[in-house]
């Protein structure tokens, strides 16, 4: 049974302070009608899965995506987590809102993959021994070296892409999805201050990347 | 603010950054910050990359042809039967 969540937060555009999680969007609908859609579907009516499908799809195959950073798995793993939905549909019981629910289907779904694939979440915490170059005392680069508050949108998605998996899954997860550390760290099966520690390097890993290729062109 | 705090230096500082941002404080009122423009322009930094970070993923359409894939494998899953 999925974790019960609060109810996912709207995006929002506007700038929050770190530790702040923000997005979990949700689709165009998702309410009123949805709830016959949904009742239909876990009665085993194909055109109101189907229904389902076109409602979710979107936010699912995103969700894959931004996980994976690749199209083609994350093809895969959103016909793997709508596969998975038909099978357990009829488990689903409204202790948290559908979408939420299915979204932490879907992690799941990637999560498993990404098992499979040799991705030891066991590493996450072995990683709380910092590596040399992370050790207190290192030097994060004198203050005229920062972004001046700009980022360059593809060399981030580029640092984003190389961030290894371990570090991506936690930022997308925190950062980009708006889970909290407890509920990333109960997904991970790692401790909620790894969850934080791995966030942090994570960034750090993003801003050493973006000091390496400063912002090209057209300072906004 | 604590003179504990005010005197970190900036590795014991950046060594509890992680915890203080999870804490959902404002690490910027930290006593450290108040004193130290490197650790200042980090926390920009981070606060910069996050922020553009939940900008940069719109939302996607999967391929058309994906839902005529998972209702083929939902086909065929149904007419094996249950063996149960």
């Amino acid at each position: 049974m999925p974790q019960s969540r609060s109810t996912p937060r709207p995006l929002d555009p506007s700038p929050q302070p770190l530790g702040v999680g923000v997005s979990v969007q949700l689709p165009e609908s998702a309410s009123g009608g949805d709830a016959d859609v949904l009742a239909r579907a876990q009665a085993g009516d194909h055109q109101a899965f189907s229904q389902l499908y076109s409602l979710h799809k979107r936010r699912i195959y995103s969700l894959c995506l931004r996980m994976v950073g690749n199209i083609a798995e994350a093809e895969d793993l959103t016909q793997e987590a709508f596969l998975q939905l038909h099978r357990k549909i009829a488990t689903f019981r409204g202790d948290s809102a559908f979408s939420t629910w299915l979204h932490r289907l879907a992690i799941n779904v990637v999560l498993m993959q990404l098992r499979k694939k040799g991705l030891s979440l066991v590493s996450l915490d072995e990683a709380m021994e910092p590596a040399l170059e992370e050790r207190p005392g290192r030097s994060f680069g004198a203050p005229d070296l920062n972004l001046s508050g700009t980022v360059d949108r593809l060399a981030l998605q580029r640092a984003i892409d190389d961030l290894p998996a371990g570090y991506r899954l936690i930022f997308v997860l925190h950062d980009i999805e708006g889970y909290e550390h407890n509920e990333i760290a109960a997904m991970l099966e790692c401790s909620i201050g790894n969850s934080k520690s791995q966030l942090h390097k994570a960034r750090l890993k993003l801003r050493d990347a973006l000091r390496m290729h400063p912002k090209e062109e057209g300072r906004r | 603010m604590n003179e504990s705090a005010k005197n970190l230096d900036c590795a014991a500082f950046q060594a509890q950054l992680p915890d203080l941002i999870g804490s959902g404080e404002k690490v910027v009122d930290h006593p450290h910050l108040q004193s130290c423009e490197l650790c200042r322009a980090l926390l920009a930094d981070l606060e910069i990359i996050a922020e553009a970070a939940r900008q940069l993923f719109p939302m996607v359409e999967p391929p058309d042809d994906l839902w005529e894939q998972i209702e083929s494998k939902i086909k065929s899953e149904e007419a094996v039967p249950d063996p149960d």
